[in-house]
């Protein structure tokens, strides 16, 4: 069994609403210094087999074709 | 000229759009499912507004891998003539039909009100039926409306006529990109626009100009 974490972040440029009402959120109940929030996804997935380079080649194309939308997203894929 | 409507378990528009589809052309349209691999020979196939699969993942994003969406790309293909209202536009942009993507409105909240739509290009069959220019009333309903391409991308649309519709007169309800509120694709048959015309195509609704869209794209005289 391989485990991964799979990170998908909005690409620099894309305008995110969301992280910036979380900025304007930490920056009310206190928290001084709060330079700038992106929100972003997590995906934490189990995959058969012992094949380190087939399961991240298989987990980026769930990326690709899935899990992520390329044109405002990028991500990134960690293998535990 | 028959119609078809496709619907996917989440969406809540579908019976408008048959109901508008009905009253326009005089008939019924068939109905495809999303595990459906063939859709019946028609000239129009609807994608209606709604939450397909409760907008998991991103909007859109699990119905656009839906097996109808394989059949939908096949007859897209073909010439035929493909819309996605709100829900169906965010659809068709995830299945890659349409470029770019739709994103949480800029004031992350949900806006349910009526715009005001320039209808920017009158040479496609779904705008025929319109004037160069017009100022036309539609309504919207949506959390995910926020228009984003890259800006090659919007060159591209903004060169080639392929911003069909655009929120005119300040009433951008999502902070669309050049305030965009619907775009075809190259070939002319695949549009997608976040208002929902089949809510204002009968006295009763307040208003008609939404039924231009229908019957430009069935061929039925105004």
């Amino acid at each position: 069994m391989i485990k991964a974490r799979i990170t998908v972040t909005l690409k620099n440029g894309v305008l995110d609403p969301q992280g910036k009402a979380i900025e304007h959120a930490l920056d009310g109940l206190g928290f001084a210094g709060v330079g700038s929030v992106r929100q972003g996804k997590v995906f934490d997935i189990e995959v058969d087999g012992t094949d380190r380079a087939k399961a991240e080649a298989d987990l980026k194309a769930m990326c690709d074709k899935l899990l992520a939308n390329t044109v405002i997203e990028n991500y990134s894929v960690a293998i535990t | 000229m028959k119609s078809a409507v496709v619907l996917l378990p989440g969406l809540n528009r579908d019976r408008d759009m048959i109901a508008a589809l009905t009253k326009i052309s005089g008939t019924a349209p068939v109905t495809v499912w999303q595990t459906d691999t063939e859709i019946p020979d028609v000239d129009l196939i609807v994608i209606p507004g709604g939450f397909s699969y409760g907008d998991y993942l991103r909007c859109g994003a699990i119905a656009a891998r839906m097996p109808v969406m394989r059949a939908i790309a096949e007859k897209a293909e073909k010439g035929v003539q493909v819309m996605g209202v709100c829900n169906g536009f965010q659809i068709l942009v995830e299945a890659g039909l349409l470029p770019g993507a739709l994103m949480r409105n800029d004031h992350l909240k949900f806006v349910c009100r009526e715009v005001k739509l320039r209808v920017e290009n009158v040479n496609t069959s779904f705008t025929r039926g319109y004037a160069p220019g017009q100022i036309i009333r539609s309504p919207v309903a949506h959390h995910d409306g926020n228009y984003f391409a890259d800006p090659e991308t919007l060159a591209r649309l903004e060169g080639n006529g392929r911003i069909v519709f655009r929120y005119a007169e300040g009433t951008n309800p999502n902070g669309a990109i050049n305030d965009i509120a619907g775009i075809i694709n190259e070939r002319g048959n695949v549009l997608g626009l976040m208002p929902h015309p089949e809510n204002l195509i009968e006295p009763a609704h307040g208003g008609t100009d939404g039924r231009a869209l229908f019957e430009s794209a069935l061929g039925i005289a105004a």
